[in-house]
């Protein structure tokens, strides 16, 4: 009687919670974050809707039938029943998958379409680090031997390359508004993860593997990177901001950063 | 098979203390002495969790008594972030291996198999003895792994590499993941023995009668699992084998080339640290389903025994049982989605993992059935039975999220995750062995376990349980990540920090409340109402012996078997539970 009360009050919480607007995801920044949540309530209510019911079917049985010196039903069970169920689940669960690959595909197979801001990121324990072209618009040679983090040169770009004199280095990514970005993944030492809940977007950065992802984001405002890789003592602080800039802005700022190395 | 059964009657009980418990061959002890080990290795594993949940709630708060109790990881009384690490690293292992793996399939599967397909013994007792005293070093050299140089492994349950293959890259890889290694693989070769035993022992020595379908719900699963043990650890075996000589030996089975640390480029090159990924999701995932189908054998089994209804669904549930045995080799890709892995591997192994959710909801709901036009008695097993289904149903509906890699990319590697698995592994799995202990104590030690105490430990675990994963999961769709030392570094999870505390109080709660089962446990092995041979009117052959069990389980001939296992309140019977031995002659057979 209290057990079913009990599963009862659960239930009803956890619907009403997740049903709420306590719990939902802060607001999206990009188109394929918006239909990523699209599909993420497909998916809450299909599994909210079996999930209630069945819950409070097992609080109504457990009332229902306490022991009470009565006897049982004898049964062994119902095949047609068995059939029904089954398929009810296997058309509503792997619908729901069949649903989502256009947008698994969106992030993972389709190139990014038109003027493309390419920008490359290496992380490190436990520091994030993104490489922008410069002016030449070509990335500089890289070469691990002339990594130099006091320097100022954790990626190692080659001294001899002329393609890199001008490669802006930051330890923040700055993107422009509604340009699509191709962010080339890649790590020094452990595996670490690029993470921005805002843009639905996770990616795990592996040494060793040039990882590549890209995302277009639509409002400009300041956002947390965060790693979600366990990768060693300050996973918990290895931290960057994205932000994201009017166009004319971001161009602004690339100028201003590549003054700054000329003059150096 | 017949023959083998008679052959071993001329078994003796052995004399000294030493031959009868502590180096016993009787599968009875043995299961015993495992289930005792594995409530040692819960209380650690759980006194982890605590430390970890003091850290999270409390960020900045001195301990001066932990700081003498822990001189290096907590100095001062400041906990380091070094030793967050270690714990959440060695609650997992402790916790998935050395006390849900052992308490459900080293225990039980020990105490239960023979009992329930009547056989004198295993088929194996010196292997089994042996597997016993190959866990207890195994045991020793993880909790030994704190006290070492750098402290205990540091790199996650997973141990993923580079983190676990490079010393400089955190403390814990220094010693304490050599003998993290060292202990898992003990574990593994013990475990093997054990698996090994359970499949052999099910397949020879049955009772005449008991064929494959008669077997109760538990032995199938039982048998499901040591299967899958036994297919699934040789590649963490060879994964573990590598580890260690990437470590020591300079080798680069997971170390690319270009490696950084503390300013020095190391020498690998030619390696990659997905291979270990794969390697251990393709133990880690089956593993998951290891835990998962004794719980849910167990669960099944209290059913009809405390509804009096014959189970529903009885063979869809073993083709079920057999179905998720098959797909969950095929499945562990799905902890990888945001690996690096190919997209196209992504798709395939979300298809997998959609599909094994079939058979899943299928038991999920022959449980349910099961309930339906019954008559609930609802004792302390019978409670804690109900809550593995409703955590498995619960914990469920979050797995359809995250066996989709699409919605798996926001929840990945968050508090979402931690919610749901441990409803699933951590919360169905300690229902069905809390279920199982009272449940079977009484062929253990001859005596009940006090139901007040019993609803006591129910009352408290069930609602902290719940609440405290259920809370997790939300805290995860704000993105909260996992393995944080702690949340500051983030404005985003600025909302996070506040429910920590609540979380926190509902974990010590949890805790406390398994001071009545322990108690329980070991008050009444000494002094609880004697019980006798059939305690709970089940029709299982167990409780056709005596209570406890003597040794050889049998003090005459073993019961003959001449029905399924679960004949309850069949129409024209007085009694409304039909054994298994009962013959034709008195009770028709019906299924």
């Amino acid at each position: 009687m209290l057990l079913a009360l009990l599963i009862w009050v659960f239930t009803v919480v956890i619907v009403w919670m997740f049903a709420g607007d306590y719990w939902t995801f802060p607001e999206a920044i990009n188109e394929h974050g918006r239909q990523y949540d699209q599909h993420f309530a497909t998916t809450l209510y299909i599994t909210g809707a079996i999930f209630f019911v069945s819950q409070i079917a097992l609080g109504w049985t457990i009332f229902k039938y306490r022991d009470n010196g009565g006897r049982a039903t004898y049964s062994h069970g119902n095949n047609k029943l068995e059939v029904l169920w089954t398929s009810a689940a296997a058309v509503l669960f792997i619908g729901a998958v069949l649903l989502s690959t256009r947008i698994w595909a969106g992030v993972h197979l389709t190139p990014p379409q038109g003027e493309v801001v390419e920008i490359e990121a290496v992380a490190k324990q436990f520091l994030f680090n993104f490489r922008y072209a410069g002016a030449d618009g070509k990335f500089g040679k890289l070469d691990i031997k002339q990594i130099n983090d006091a320097a100022g040169n954790p990626f190692g770009i080659d001294e001899k390359d002329p393609a890199g004199k001008d490669d802006v280095v930051n330890s923040n990514i700055r993107v422009p508004k509604g340009k699509p970005v191709r962010l080339i993944l890649r790590s020094r030492d452990v595996i670490h993860n690029f993470f921005v809940r805002e843009l639905r977007v996770k990616q795990d950065m592996v040494p060793g593997m040039v990882i590549p992802l890209h995302f277009q984001a639509d409002k400009v405002g300041k956002y947390d990177v965060a790693c979600s890789e366990l990768c060693g003592l300050g996973h918990h602080q290895m931290r960057a901001e994205l932000e994201v800039m009017e166009p004319a802005d971001f161009e602004k700022w690339l100028q201003e950063e590549d003054a700054k190395l000329k003059a150096q | 098979m017949a023959d083998t059964v008679h052959a071993v009657e001329v078994h003796h009980t052995p004399a000294g203390f030493l031959r009868r418990y502590v180096f016993s061959m009787d599968h009875k002890v043995i299961g015993i002495q495992y289930l005792i080990t594995a409530m040692v290795m819960a209380l650690v594993g759980g006194l982890l969790a605590m430390l970890m949940r003091l850290q999270l709630a409390f960020p900045h708060e001195t301990w001066p008594l932990l700081g003498k109790i822990f001189p290096v990881g907590m100095e001062g009384g400041v906990m380091k972030p070094e030793f967050y690490l270690s714990l959440l690293t060695m609650h997992g292992t402790l916790m998935v291996f050395f006390v849900v793996s052992m308490a459900l399939l080293s225990g039980f599967g020990n105490f239960v198999i023979p009992l329930q397909i009547g056989a004198r013994d295993m088929a194996f007792p010196f292997l089994n003895m042996l597997s016993y005293w190959v866990m207890v070093p195994a045991c020793l050299v993880m909790l030994a792994s704190f006290f070492v140089e750098g402290g205990a492994a540091a790199s996650g349950w997973t141990a993923y590499p580079p983190l676990s293959a490079v010393k400089e890259a955190v403390p814990g890889s220094q010693m304490g993941q050599t003998l993290w290694i060292v202990g898992m693989a003990l574990f593994i070769a013990s475990f093997t023995m054990g698996g090994l035993n359970y499949v052999t022992t099910i397949l020879n020595l049955r009772t005449k009668g008991m064929s494959l379908l008669r077997m109760p719900v538990t032995v199938w699963s039982l048998f499901a699992a040591s299967l899958l043990g036994l297919l699934a650890f040789p590649p963490l075996t060879a994964a573990a084998v590598m580890l260690l000589l990437d470590r020591h030996a300079g080798t680069s089975f997971f170390l690319p080339s270009g490696l950084y640390f503390g300013n020095q480029l190391l020498e690998n090159s030619g390696g990659t640290p997905l291979l270990w990924q794969h390697l251990f999701w393709f133990l880690g995932h089956p593993e998951v389903y290891v835990l998962i189908l004794p719980a849910l054998g167990i669960t099944l089994e209290m059913m009809p025994v405390f509804t009096r209804k014959p189970l529903f669904g009885f063979r869809m549930t073993l083709y079920c049982l057999g179905a998720i045995t098959f797909l969950s080799l095929i499945v562990w890709g799905h902890h990888m989605y945001v690996s690096g892995m190919s997209p196209y591997a992504g798709e395939f192994f979300a298809i997998g993992t959609l599909v094994i959710t079939l058979p899943s909801a299928v038991i999920g709901m022959n449980m349910l059935a099961s309930l339906y036009g019954g008559a609930l008695r609802l004792k302390t097993p019978m409670l804690f039975a109900i809550a593995a289904v409703v955590f498995f149903g619960t914990g469920g509906f979050g797995g359809l999220f995250l066996g989709n890699p699409t919605s798996d990319i926001q929840l990945h590697d968050t508090y979402f995750v931690v919610g749901h698995f441990h409803l699933m592994i951590g919360g169905v799995t300690l229902m069905a062995t809390f279920a199982g202990c009272y449940y079977w104590f009484p062929k253990m030690f001859g005596r009940m376990m006090s139901e007040r105490l019993g609803k006591l430990h129910f009352w408290l675990t069930f609602p902290c349980f719940y609440g405290i994963f259920v809370a997790m999961h939300y805290n995860g769709l704000q993105g909260q990540p996992r393995r944080y030392f702690n949340f500051e570094r983030y404005e985003f999870l600025a909302g996070v920090r506040e429910p920590q505390f609540w979380i926190t109080v509902a974990a010590f709660l949890l805790f406390i409340a398994q001071v009545a089962f322990l108690w329980n446990f070991f008050y009444s092995a000494w002094r609880g109402a004697p019980a006798d041979a059939n305690p709970w009117q089940a029709s299982t052959l167990e409780w056709t012996t005596t209570s406890p069990a003597p040794h050889g389980n049998w003090a005459g001939e073993i019961p003959e078997v001449h029905r399924w296992a679960y004949d309850y309140s069949v129409p024209g019977q007085a009694e409304d539970c039909t054994p298994q031995n009962r013959p034709q002659s008195v009770a028709p057979v019906t299924y």
